[in-house]
Protein backbone atom coordinates (compact mmCIF):
# COMPACT_ATOMS: atom_id res chain seq x y z
CA UNK A 1 0.00 0.00 0.00
CA UNK A 2 1.24 3.42 -0.39
CA UNK A 3 2.20 6.12 2.13
CA UNK A 4 -0.71 8.01 3.00
CA UNK A 5 -0.26 11.70 4.14
CA UNK A 6 -1.51 12.12 7.83
CA UNK A 7 -3.91 14.80 7.18
CA UNK A 8 -6.11 14.01 4.27
CA UNK A 9 -5.15 10.21 4.46
CA UNK A 10 -7.91 8.61 2.62
CA UNK A 11 -8.12 5.03 0.46
CA UNK A 12 -10.79 4.45 -2.01
CA UNK A 13 -11.05 0.41 -3.38
CA UNK A 14 -13.46 -1.15 -5.66
CA UNK A 15 -12.90 -4.87 -5.47
CA UNK A 16 -14.36 -8.23 -6.23
CA UNK A 17 -13.02 -9.65 -3.15
CA UNK A 18 -14.14 -9.81 -0.14
CA UNK A 19 -12.73 -7.25 2.91
CA UNK A 20 -11.75 -7.28 6.58
CA UNK A 21 -13.96 -4.27 8.47
CA UNK A 22 -11.62 -4.93 11.61
CA UNK A 23 -8.13 -5.00 9.50
CA UNK A 24 -9.05 -1.71 7.49
CA UNK A 25 -9.64 -0.11 10.97
CA UNK A 26 -6.57 -1.33 12.56
CA UNK A 27 -5.15 0.02 9.35
CA UNK A 28 -6.45 3.46 9.88
CA UNK A 29 -5.55 3.95 13.34
CA UNK A 30 -2.17 1.57 14.10
CA UNK A 31 0.74 4.07 15.44
CA UNK A 32 -1.75 7.25 15.37
CA UNK A 33 -2.16 9.04 18.67
CA UNK A 34 -4.36 11.73 17.44
CA UNK A 35 -7.34 9.29 16.71
CA UNK A 36 -10.25 9.63 19.47
CA UNK A 37 -12.73 7.89 17.32
CA UNK A 38 -13.25 5.17 14.67
CA UNK A 39 -16.83 4.75 13.44
CA UNK A 40 -17.06 1.41 11.22
CA UNK A 41 -20.03 0.78 8.82
CA UNK A 42 -20.55 -2.51 6.93
CA UNK A 43 -23.33 -2.98 4.35
CA UNK A 44 -23.93 -6.71 4.31
CA UNK A 45 -26.20 -8.65 1.79
CA UNK A 46 -29.22 -9.88 3.25
CA UNK A 47 -31.22 -13.20 2.39
CA UNK A 48 -34.32 -11.89 1.24
CA UNK A 49 -35.61 -8.74 -0.33
CA UNK A 50 -38.98 -7.95 -0.30
CA UNK A 51 -40.10 -10.92 1.67
CA UNK A 52 -38.97 -13.20 -1.00
CA UNK A 53 -35.67 -14.85 -0.38
CA UNK A 54 -32.58 -14.48 -2.52
CA UNK A 55 -30.05 -16.65 -4.01
CA UNK A 56 -27.16 -13.70 -4.70
CA UNK A 57 -26.61 -10.30 -5.36
CA UNK A 58 -25.04 -8.94 -8.30
CA UNK A 59 -23.18 -5.37 -8.38
CA UNK A 60 -22.59 -4.00 -11.81
CA UNK A 61 -20.63 -0.95 -11.59
CA UNK A 62 -18.66 2.01 -13.79
CA UNK A 63 -15.61 1.48 -12.55
CA UNK A 64 -13.67 4.68 -13.37
CA UNK A 65 -17.14 7.19 -12.31
CA UNK A 66 -17.50 5.12 -9.23
CA UNK A 67 -14.01 6.19 -7.91
CA UNK A 68 -14.15 9.53 -9.52
CA UNK A 69 -17.49 9.84 -7.56
CA UNK A 70 -16.47 8.33 -4.61
CA UNK A 71 -13.24 11.03 -4.22
CA UNK A 72 -15.51 13.93 -4.91
CA UNK A 73 -17.39 12.61 -2.05
CA UNK A 74 -14.63 11.68 0.52
CA UNK A 75 -13.64 15.30 -0.01
CA UNK A 76 -16.55 16.92 0.79
CA UNK A 77 -16.63 14.89 3.65
CA UNK A 78 -13.12 15.77 4.56
CA UNK A 79 -13.98 19.27 4.33
CA UNK A 80 -17.03 18.88 6.21
CA UNK A 81 -15.74 17.59 8.68
CA UNK A 82 -12.39 16.90 11.03
CA UNK A 83 -11.41 13.53 9.69
CA UNK A 84 -7.66 11.83 10.60
CA UNK A 85 -8.85 9.02 7.85
CA UNK A 86 -11.10 7.73 5.82
CA UNK A 87 -11.35 3.98 3.84
CA UNK A 88 -14.02 2.60 1.39
CA UNK A 89 -14.20 -0.19 0.09
CA UNK A 90 -16.85 -1.13 -2.30
CA UNK A 91 -17.39 -4.80 -4.09
CA UNK A 92 -18.32 -5.59 -7.13
CA UNK A 93 -19.56 -8.94 -8.82
CA UNK A 94 -22.08 -11.75 -7.39
CA UNK A 95 -22.23 -11.92 -3.72
CA UNK A 96 -24.21 -13.72 -1.13
CA UNK A 97 -26.32 -13.43 1.46
CA UNK A 98 -24.20 -13.13 4.43
CA UNK A 99 -21.39 -11.51 2.50
CA UNK A 100 -19.85 -7.71 3.01
CA UNK A 101 -20.80 -5.69 0.02
CA UNK A 102 -19.57 -2.08 1.16
CA UNK A 103 -17.06 -0.55 3.95
CA UNK A 104 -16.64 2.56 5.15
CA UNK A 105 -14.78 3.50 7.80
CA UNK A 106 -14.32 7.17 9.28
CA UNK A 107 -11.83 8.11 11.83
CA UNK A 108 -11.49 11.70 13.90
CA UNK A 109 -10.33 12.72 17.06
CA UNK A 110 -13.93 13.04 18.58
CA UNK A 111 -16.67 10.93 17.99
CA UNK A 112 -19.02 13.47 16.08
CA UNK A 113 -17.16 13.72 13.03
CA UNK A 114 -16.56 10.64 12.65
CA UNK A 115 -20.23 9.65 13.24
CA UNK A 116 -21.62 12.20 10.84
CA UNK A 117 -19.24 12.16 8.17
CA UNK A 118 -19.70 7.80 7.78
CA UNK A 119 -23.71 8.18 7.67
CA UNK A 120 -22.97 11.17 4.52
CA UNK A 121 -20.38 8.62 3.16
CA UNK A 122 -22.87 6.15 2.88
CA UNK A 123 -26.07 8.15 1.70
CA UNK A 124 -24.26 9.57 -0.94
CA UNK A 125 -23.28 5.83 -1.56
CA UNK A 126 -26.38 4.12 -2.14
CA UNK A 127 -28.05 7.27 -4.11
CA UNK A 128 -24.94 8.81 -6.18
CA UNK A 129 -22.08 6.14 -6.84
CA UNK A 130 -22.54 4.18 -9.90
CA UNK A 131 -23.60 0.57 -9.05
CA UNK A 132 -26.46 -1.27 -9.19
CA UNK A 133 -27.64 -4.57 -7.84
CA UNK A 134 -29.42 -7.19 -9.68
CA UNK A 135 -31.59 -9.48 -7.37
CA UNK A 136 -30.68 -13.34 -8.39
CA UNK A 137 -34.00 -15.33 -7.18
CA UNK A 138 -35.38 -18.60 -7.33
CA UNK A 139 -35.95 -18.39 -11.32
CA UNK A 140 -35.23 -15.02 -12.30
CA UNK A 141 -33.12 -11.54 -12.21
CA UNK A 142 -34.49 -8.95 -11.39
CA UNK A 143 -32.84 -5.07 -11.31
CA UNK A 144 -33.04 -3.54 -7.82
CA UNK A 145 -35.21 -0.38 -7.90
CA UNK A 146 -34.10 2.91 -6.23
CA UNK A 147 -35.73 3.69 -2.91
CA UNK A 148 -36.96 7.17 -2.30
CA UNK A 149 -36.04 7.12 1.06
CA UNK A 150 -32.39 6.58 0.01
CA UNK A 151 -32.84 9.77 -1.95
CA UNK A 152 -34.26 11.36 1.40
CA UNK A 153 -31.53 10.71 3.64
CA UNK A 154 -28.82 12.09 0.95
CA UNK A 155 -30.73 15.22 -0.04
CA UNK A 156 -30.65 16.09 3.93
CA UNK A 157 -27.00 17.09 3.48
CA UNK A 158 -27.68 19.02 0.79
CA UNK A 159 -27.97 22.06 3.36
CA UNK A 160 -25.01 24.42 3.18
CA UNK A 161 -23.92 23.89 6.81
CA UNK A 162 -25.47 19.63 7.81
CA UNK A 163 -26.10 19.31 11.74
CA UNK A 164 -23.15 21.22 13.41
CA UNK A 165 -20.68 18.60 14.56
CA UNK A 166 -20.55 18.87 18.42
CA UNK A 167 -17.17 17.99 19.75
CA UNK A 168 -18.31 15.06 22.53
CA UNK A 169 -15.39 13.81 23.40
CA UNK A 170 -15.03 10.21 23.26
CA UNK B 1 -19.21 9.87 -29.55
CA UNK B 2 -19.12 7.26 -27.23
CA UNK B 3 -22.18 6.08 -25.89
CA UNK B 4 -21.83 3.85 -22.38
CA UNK B 5 -25.06 2.06 -21.14
CA UNK B 6 -24.98 0.31 -17.52
CA UNK B 7 -27.80 -2.04 -16.04
CA UNK B 8 -30.89 -2.75 -17.60
CA UNK B 9 -30.39 0.16 -20.33
CA UNK B 10 -27.43 -2.09 -21.29
CA UNK B 11 -29.70 -5.14 -21.41
CA UNK B 12 -32.16 -3.35 -23.22
CA UNK B 13 -29.97 -1.36 -25.51
CA UNK B 14 -27.81 -4.71 -26.17
CA UNK B 15 -24.82 -3.19 -26.03
CA UNK B 16 -22.59 -2.22 -23.19
CA UNK B 17 -20.93 1.06 -25.42
CA UNK B 18 -20.92 2.36 -29.24
CA UNK B 19 -19.36 4.81 -31.07
CA UNK B 20 -21.98 7.10 -32.59
CA UNK B 21 -21.94 10.62 -35.14
CA UNK B 22 -24.35 12.60 -33.94
CA UNK B 23 -26.48 14.90 -36.12
CA UNK B 24 -26.13 18.99 -34.91
CA UNK B 25 -29.86 18.90 -34.09
CA UNK B 26 -28.48 16.53 -31.00
CA UNK B 27 -27.46 19.45 -28.65
CA UNK B 28 -28.74 18.00 -25.15
CA UNK B 29 -28.79 14.84 -23.00
CA UNK B 30 -32.53 14.79 -23.26
CA UNK B 31 -32.39 15.40 -27.19
CA UNK B 32 -30.14 12.47 -27.27
CA UNK B 33 -31.97 10.13 -24.98
CA UNK B 34 -34.61 10.90 -28.08
CA UNK B 35 -32.33 10.50 -30.74
CA UNK B 36 -31.23 7.24 -29.69
CA UNK B 37 -34.94 6.49 -28.67
CA UNK B 38 -35.70 6.78 -32.54
CA UNK B 39 -32.87 4.31 -33.64
CA UNK B 40 -34.41 1.28 -33.38
CA UNK B 41 -37.08 -1.55 -31.32
CA UNK B 42 -34.53 -2.32 -28.55
CA UNK B 43 -33.34 1.36 -27.97
CA UNK B 44 -37.12 2.67 -27.69
CA UNK B 45 -37.86 0.29 -25.26
CA UNK B 46 -34.41 1.41 -23.33
CA UNK B 47 -35.91 4.93 -23.71
CA UNK B 48 -39.43 4.70 -23.00
CA UNK B 49 -39.08 6.23 -20.05
CA UNK B 50 -36.43 9.00 -20.34
CA UNK B 51 -37.50 10.52 -16.91
CA UNK B 52 -36.37 7.79 -14.96
CA UNK B 53 -33.07 7.52 -16.62
CA UNK B 54 -29.68 8.87 -15.73
CA UNK B 55 -26.88 10.69 -17.51
CA UNK B 56 -23.07 10.77 -16.77
CA UNK B 57 -21.05 13.31 -19.61
CA UNK B 58 -16.94 12.32 -18.79
CA UNK B 59 -18.07 10.76 -15.27
CA UNK B 60 -19.57 13.04 -14.37
CA UNK B 61 -23.50 13.21 -13.19
CA UNK B 62 -25.46 15.78 -15.58
CA UNK B 63 -29.17 16.93 -15.70
CA UNK B 64 -31.46 15.88 -18.81
CA UNK B 65 -30.73 19.25 -20.29
CA UNK B 66 -26.84 19.21 -20.14
CA UNK B 67 -25.68 20.89 -23.93
CA UNK B 68 -23.26 17.62 -24.97
CA UNK B 69 -20.97 20.08 -26.67
CA UNK B 70 -17.21 19.08 -26.32
CA UNK B 71 -18.34 15.22 -24.14
CA UNK B 72 -15.93 12.79 -25.19
CA UNK B 73 -18.08 9.90 -23.32
CA UNK B 74 -21.94 9.53 -22.36
CA UNK B 75 -22.95 7.15 -20.08
CA UNK B 76 -26.79 5.90 -19.50
CA UNK B 77 -28.17 4.09 -16.43
CA UNK B 78 -30.81 3.24 -13.95
CA UNK B 79 -31.03 4.93 -10.35
CA UNK B 80 -28.43 3.76 -8.81
CA UNK B 81 -28.33 1.28 -6.12
CA UNK B 82 -25.20 0.19 -4.91
CA UNK B 83 -23.73 0.54 -1.17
Amino acid sequence: MAPMTRKSMATIRLQREDFDAAVEAATLTRGRSDIGAVVTFTGICRGSEAGDPIAALTLEHFAEMAEAEIARHVEEAQKRWALRGVTVIHRYGRITPGENIVLVVAASSHRADAFAAAEFLMDYLKTRAPFWKQVEGAESKTWVEAQAEDDAAAQRWDRPEPKPAGRGRT
Amino acid sequence: MKIRYFAWVRERVGKTEEDLELPESVVTVDDLMAWLAARGEEYARAFENPKVIRAAIDRSHVRPEAAIAGAREIAFFPPMTGG
